[in-house]
């Protein structure tokens, strides 16, 4: 499989189709994203542990916006691009995707219940993981077990933004989590439930499942759990999945005209 | 354009997470942590995803200054370390080693710390070291 990614990405290079490819390498015993050029050494690629791409094509079309960029991606690194796209953090209009399909070890690691990009290059395309344990022991609590379970793991929050941090899609310029109306500064645990409801809020129609929040959270607050809940409730309401489709639009912002809830409109 | 990933330990608390700054031409800038460390895991408090953005401040002095007539001047590191050492031997001779206190970090390394103890002990002979969590 990764002789499959090498093979691409040096055929990418060689022929001028892309200036640098965005991929994972292992240096020194410690995996880290790395930007190939043409004449690098491939030894080195792996494709795990995953680190979300979105963020740093963002970074490195702000710095060079016209760079011909591959990125190996896997499902949830494409459903990013294509959502910061949607949004216009990014663009695609430069970017060859490399897509990557999850083994299923590596799908249950996540939990992930789509482990595979739009289109495949390599590997094979695999079911995704229905429900985890821990998914399915919050959903089989009554609302006051429900609501229990968050409040003392929400209590273990030392507010570092690490979820925030780690999100491909929180992309607000001004934070409301920074801002004192809404969340006082110097107080830990943060106010329950205002601080990760608003961010639940803000990701309802941007989530991707990439899981970065909880892999990024230092007290194992279990909230792929929670985005998992949520996006169940935001696909019954409006048949909608974040990144999925380019050309769909999230229903929290397209005009009133052309949303699915359309009673008492003109 | 180049973009790279470096390695580098929080120079915060002591803990030792680790994490990656991203560089682009030059310029730091953000963090990304490093998930197959072994003592952070992927994972940072709020000051190791803020850790860079001292990097490029521009009220850090990034060349050394002496005072000079009331008004601090740029000056090479061969005359700073000179002056330096000249002061300190002279206020050791006047007023004695307990006239120095020597204070040190914790964004430093252990082995800067030992450092500093030594320098504070074994050269100027005095016991009063300490570190800035006690400033």
């Amino acid at each position: 499989m990764i002789d499959k990614v090498r093979q691409i990405i040096s055929d990418l290079l060689d022929r001028g189709e892309a200036d640098a490819v965005l991929a994972l390498a292992n240096e020194h015993g410690n995996v880290q994203p790395y930007l190939y050029k043409k004449g690098d050494s491939l030894d080195n690629l792996v494709l795990w542990p995953k680190y979300s791409m979105g963020p740093i094509v963002q970074s490195i079309q702000n710095a060079d916006p016209a760079l011909k960029l591959a990125v190996v991606v896997r499902g949830c690194d494409d459903r990013a691009l294509v959502e910061l796209a949607k949004r216009n953090q990014i663009s695609l209009f430069n970017v060859r995707i490399i897509g990557l399909a999850c083994t299923e070890a590596e799908a249950k690691e996540c939990a992930c219940a789509h482990p595979y990009p739009r289109s495949i290059d390599v590997g094979d395309k695999i079911d995704g993981i229905v429900s985890s344990d821990e998914l399915a022991e919050v959903s089989g609590k009554d609302y006051g077990g429900r609501l229990q379970f968050w409040k003392d793991a929400f209590a273990r929050c030392i507010k570092c933004y690490g979820c925030r941090n780690g999100c491909p899609l929180c992309i607000c310029e001004d934070c409301v989590l920074e801002d004192d109306a809404w969340v006082k500064a110097g107080e830990i645990p943060p106010p329950f439930p205002i601080f990760h409801l608003i961010r639940a809020y803000h990701l309802s129609d941007k989530c991707v499942e990439c899981g970065e929040c909880q892999s990024s959270c230092p007290m194992d607050i279990p909230l792929t759990s929670l985005y998992a809940m949520i996006r169940e409730e935001f696909s019954g309401l409006f048949d909608y999945m974040p990144g999925a489709d380019e050309d769909r639009k999230s229903p929290l912002v397209t005009s009133l005209e052309e949303e699915p809830i359309r009673e008492g409109t003109a | 354009m180049n973009c790279d990933f470096v390695l580098t330990t929080c120079p915060y608390c002591g803990c030792g997470c680790n994490f990656y700054l991203q560089v682009i031409d030059g310029k730091v800038v953000g963090v990304v942590p490093c998930k197959t460390h072994h003592v952070s895991r992927g994972t940072l408090c709020i000051k190791g995803w803020s850790a860079h953005q001292f990097v490029h401040n521009e009220n850090r002095i990034t060349e050394p200054l002496i005072k000079k007539d009331g008004k601090f001047e740029k000056v090479s590191w061969d005359e700073a370390l000179d002056y330096t050492v000249r002061r300190m031997l002279e206020i050791k001779e006047k007023s004695g080693p307990d006239s120095f206190g020597f204070l040190s970090s914790a964004k430093c390394t252990n082995e800067e710390n030992y450092l500093l103890m030594k320098i504070s002990r074994g050269v100027m002979g005095t016991n009063n070291v300490d570190h800035c969590a006690r400033l």
